[in-house]
């Protein structure tokens, strides 16, 4: 049981119809996604706005339906045929933390109501083991009891942000998507978040799938990382690999446009050019527009994520 | 590292004293509400003692004091019946006011339900938004002259036509309103947990479209006082002798070179219950409005 | 040294609120220099923004007021200016480019339109003259194929590249001071290097002086000169930035840049700053940071400190820390 997965993401792939003046067209969000997390384990998965990281999270709670491909959770097909029925069964075992602590609190809901929003819809709990259930979670995330009956915009950004969190741990998930949970955040809070998340990780032995878009913050929570670059994974490798040896150029290009916080640091010439347009993706790999190393088969020819090393993939012709 | 701006207001907002409290605290210190609560609500107590401050029968035809000017005995004057218009005008006040109350009562529970549907249930959507806009092609008086004229000239039939003539707009506000925040991230939230749909129509998405609604009613309140006054100066609105606004101008207008009174004070309630309403709405369109709220 | 472009002194920003006047910027001084670039640093709520926008007089009047100080551009005061003055600055002597590039687009109007609506009202370019001004900007913050990119609606544009029309716009008559408040917080680190290392250039080839305000250090310490770090409302370090990284002085300082996430090492845990800023309308006897402080004394909550000297360049808001230093030194 130890070594299954319990998310194992195949050939996933997304497509939005986008209106525009000229007509519909389509929207490559996902091409082909591929990774699995392992139980106690966290996937930082970390790419340019508009990668497609959000998405694949959302698919995995299925707030998004999936193009094709399979998403198993806890060994459930949630895209097969009765996809609805098996991700009602793993239901109480997923939660999502969203990036905007002020979008993702209703504001005219006390913190005990929304805190308890989940237990009340899983239902079954009398009046005072919920109402205890509550005040262990305010706990648990370092929030004073009497917040329950305050309301979201009495709380900074960062106490907001342990608010949803003691929101999504309510029903003891075992999976928790956080897609960008600091991100709105200053370094000093965020720093809190992250510890908590931490803390909460080894306590109740959660597994993660960290979406963010600072490297640093990923390098403290993850365990193993995945790149994304416009719309599928470029490279996965464990934390203390792909910090110290990025394979990937579009990795590389990341870590070196990452500011320092040291005066003396040199960095090295930034990666030029932009995101491709998902409407209208170039041919072969994705990023051979903005990468030095581009070569006559990168513009013509996909390269697919393959084994580069121990627990290591990567998806590019170099490599091959 | 996106929106760190956002921030800030918000924490200034987190010292605030709690809300309902701090909602209440700044109405009360907004000036156009206090204006504008202040009439309405006196002239809703003159309305509902009306029995007791009246000095006689609204209806008492006394033919010796026919067109007496205002004066003393007779504040506002008398009509072409020796009736007391000051009796009148107040017992007027009773039925503009439930009218305007009732239509907004029942075309905001219309607009709530209909336009809360049209978001969420989108297969409904076109459906009923067609219907709003065949009932919105119609300039909303006209259509409540139908209505009303259809119905016959009763005081329900009044409040039916302008329910049905003021729900299409209603409608439309609710409906944006909620399609905005179902989109919000705590819906979705709701939604991960498995909540259905009924469950965050009750518990996000209606609640969160109250403030614009309340605001769209002040100005509803208004309108229907003053359509009200237009149907019944028709004539398919409110019959005499039960005394409306509209009415008594109506009644006053073939006289109206020989007796202005008859028609000036109606015509001053009307405008003054219908500013203060404006006024009130006004206010909690600032009070309500999120942005303000949050910048404070 | 000679007198500095932009010099604040003693501002005190008040913002009314239900409860009366709070407030959110007190006592802060802080120079730019001719073609200085220095930045701005601190927690969400600290004042940055405040400040910023203090310069330029963008307060909402009935709102907001200043008691005392002084914003001396080129030695006169903005805070006495007219406001016919006032435009004439905005603009064309100091100019600034927010966070936001989206919302501070008109949806409207082509990029071309809104560049030359400012060389329009400022330097009176019309017709063909700023049309080639315009493209000539476009190039100048590196657009690709400006000529052609120039009849483009904002919404058409990706985030880096409205922000780079924004700096357009900015550098257009040639600023002397461009005040950037968090100009790429929105963007992704690739493309927020990109424009740093634009700003860079565009510093050098224009000799603008530059205000860069941000809560990341790693952009501060790459990009500034000087760091003015501020905390609830207040300056409480000011130092060239080798300086403020090497050794820092104010506890709150040493906080913000040991929280920050390694990049190149790995630690079990972050590290924090216990508790959160407070906000303008909370008093708090003494140094506003006690209440966090690792290194509070029992002094530090009763007399507010002051603005000290601690070696050349280098001054904090923190006595005790100052002393200790001196201490050392001897
Ligand atoms: N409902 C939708 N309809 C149309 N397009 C969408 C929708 N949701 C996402 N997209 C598009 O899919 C692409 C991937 O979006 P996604 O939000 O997953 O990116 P992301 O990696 O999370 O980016 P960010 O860092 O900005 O959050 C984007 O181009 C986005 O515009
Ligand atoms: N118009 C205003 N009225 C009342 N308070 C205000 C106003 N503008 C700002 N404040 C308060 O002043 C303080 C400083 O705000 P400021 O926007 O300068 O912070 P900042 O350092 O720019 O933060 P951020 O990093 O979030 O942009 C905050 O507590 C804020 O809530
Ligand atoms: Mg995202
Ligand atoms: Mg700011």
């Amino acid at each position: 049981m130890s070594d299954q997965p319990i998310v194992e993401v195949r050939d996933l792939r997304k497509t939005f119809s986008v209106k525009h003046a000229g007509g519909v067209s389509t929207l490559h969000a996902l091409s082909g996604v591929n990774f699995e997390i392992m139980r106690g384990e966290t996937l930082g998965l970390v790419g340019e706005s508009g990668s497609g990281k959000t998405t694949a999270g959302r698919i995995l709670v299925g707030l998004v339906p999936a193009g094709s491909g399979s998403v198993r959770l806890f060994g459930h097909d949630i895209t097969g045929a009765d996809g609805k029925v098996q991700l009602a069964k793993v239901r109480t075992r997923l939660q999502f933390v969203f990036q905007d602590p002020y979008a993702s609190l209703n504001p005219r809901m006390r913190i005990g109501s929304a805190i308890a929003e989940p237990l009340d819809i899983a239902g079954g709990l009398s009046r005072k083991d919920r109402n205890d259930r509550v005040a262990e979670l305010l706990d648990l995330v370092g929030l004073p009891k009497t917040s329950i009956d305050r309301y979201p915009h009495e709380f900074s950004g960062g106490q907001r942000q342990r608010i949803v969190i003691a929101r999504a741990l309510a029903l003891n998930p075992e999976f928790v998507v956080c897609d960008e949970p600091v991100s709105a955040l200053d370094v000093s809070m965020q720093a809190q978040i992250v510890n908590l998340l931490l803390d909460l990780q080894d306590r109740l032995g959660l597994s993660y799938l960290f979406i963010a878009h600072d490297l640093a913050v990923v390098r403290a929570v993850s365990t193993r990382v995945a790149v994304m670059y416009a719309g599928s994974i470029v490279e996965t490798a464990p934390k203390s690999q792909i910090y110290s040896d990025p394979q990937h150029p579009y990795s590389r290009a990341l870590l070196d446009a990452v500011p320092r916080a040291d005066p003396d640091y040199v960095r090295h010439p930034v990666v030029s050019g932009e995101v491709p347009s998902l409407l209208d993706p170039p041919p072969g790999c994705s990023f051979h527009p903005r990468c030095p190393f581009a070569f006559e088969r990168c513009r013509v020819e996909v390269p697919i994520l393959k084994e580069s090393g121990p627990d290591r993939r990567v998806a590019c012709h170099l490599f091959a | 590292m996106t929106d760190v701006g956002i921030g800030a207001p918000a924490t200034a907002a987190a010292i605030a004293a709690p809300r309902g409290h701090g909602t209440l605290r700044r109405l009360l210190r907004h000036r156009s509400f206090l204006i504008g609560f202040t009439i309405i609500a006196l002239l809703a107590i003159l309305a509902l003692l009306a029995p007791l401050i009246a000095p006689v029968d609204p209806s008492a035809m006394r033919v010796r004091f026919r067109f007496r000017p205002p004066q003393a005995a007779f504040w506002f004057g008398t009509d072409q019946f020796g009736r007391d218009i000051f009796t009148r005008v107040l017992y007027g006040t009773r039925i503009s006011l439930f009218v305007g109350f009732a239509v907004c009562v029942v075309s905001g529970l219309c607009s709530a339900i209909l336009g809360v549907i049209a978001a969420q249930f989108r297969r409904l959507d076109s459906a009923i938004m067609r219907l709003m806009d065949a009932l919105m092609s119609f300039p909303a008086i006209l259509l409540a002259l139908g209505i009303a004229a259809a119905l016959g000239p009763r005081v329900s039939s009044v409040i039916i036509a302008l329910t049905v003539a003021y729900i299409p707009a209603g409608v439309r506000i609710v409906r944006a309103a909620a399609l905005t925040v179902r989109e919000m991230d705590y819906v979705q939230a709701a939604q991960v947990s498995g909540a259905s749909s009924l469950r965050i129509v009750l518990r996000h998405i209606l609640p969160n479209c109250f403030s614009p609604l309340l605001v769209h009613l002040t100005f509803i309140f208004a309108y229907a006082m003053l359509a009200e006054a237009a149907l019944s100066f028709l004539g398919v609105g409110i019959q005499p002798p039960i005394a409306s606004w509209g009415n008594i101008i109506a009644e006053g207008r073939d006289y109206a070179t020989q007796a202005w009174w008859v028609m000036l004070f109606p015509g001053i309630a009307i405008s003054l219950a219908a500013l203060s309403l404006n006024l009130l709405g006004d206010a909690l369109g600032d009070m309500l409005d999120p942005r303000l709220k949050g910048g404070e | 040294m000679a007198v500095p472009l932009l010099s604040i002194r003693n501002l005190t920003v008040q913002f009314r609120v239900d409860t009366g006047w709070v407030t959110a910027i007190d006592d802060v001084s802080l120079d730019v220099g001719t073609g200085d670039c220095v930045g701005v640093v601190g927690e969400s709520g600290s004042g940055k923004s405040v400040t910023a926008l203090s310069v330029l007089q963008l307060h909402d009047r009935v709102t907001t007021r200043m008691p005392s100080g002084s914003i001396l551009y080129q030695g006169d005061d903005l805070l006495r200016a007219k406001g016919s003055t006032m435009r004439r600055i905005r603009g064309s002597e100091i100019a600034m480019i927010f966070q936001d590039p989206m919302s501070s687009l008109n949806p409207v109007l082509t990029v071309a339109d809104q560049i030359s609506e400012t060389l329009r009202q400022h330097q009176g370019l019309t017709g063909a003259a700023a049309r080639k001004r315009v493209i000539e900007l476009l190039g100048l913050v590196r657009i690709p194929d400006a000529a052609r990119r120039a009849d483009d609606y904002p919404h058409r544009l990706s985030g880096g590249m409205r922000q780079r029309v924004m700096i357009a716009m900015a550098i257009a008559c040639k600023p002397r001071l461009l005040i950037a408040d968090e100009p790429t917080t929105a963007l992704d680190v690739t493309i927020q290097a990109q424009i740093l290392e634009l700003l860079r250039d565009l510093r050098r080839e224009l000799s603008m002086s530059v205000m860069l305000i941000s809560h990341d250090l790693g952009v501060i310490a790459e990009f500034a000169q000087r760091v003015v770090v501020m905390y609830a409302g207040r300056v409480v370090e000011d130092a060239p930035v080798t300086q403020l990284f090497r050794r820092p002085v104010h506890p709150y300082t040493m906080g913000l840049i040991a929280a920050v996430p390694a990049l190149d090492s790995d630690a079990p845990r972050l590290t924090t700053i216990a508790g959160r800023i407070p906000g303008p309308q909370e008093i708090i006897p003494g140094c506003r940071f006690s209440p966090r402080c690792a290194l509070v004394l029992q002094g530090c909550r009763e007399e507010p400190p002051s603005m000290q000297m601690v070696s050349d360049g280098q001054s904090a808001r923190c006595p005790p820390r100052i002393q200790v230093l001196d201490v050392r030194h001897v």
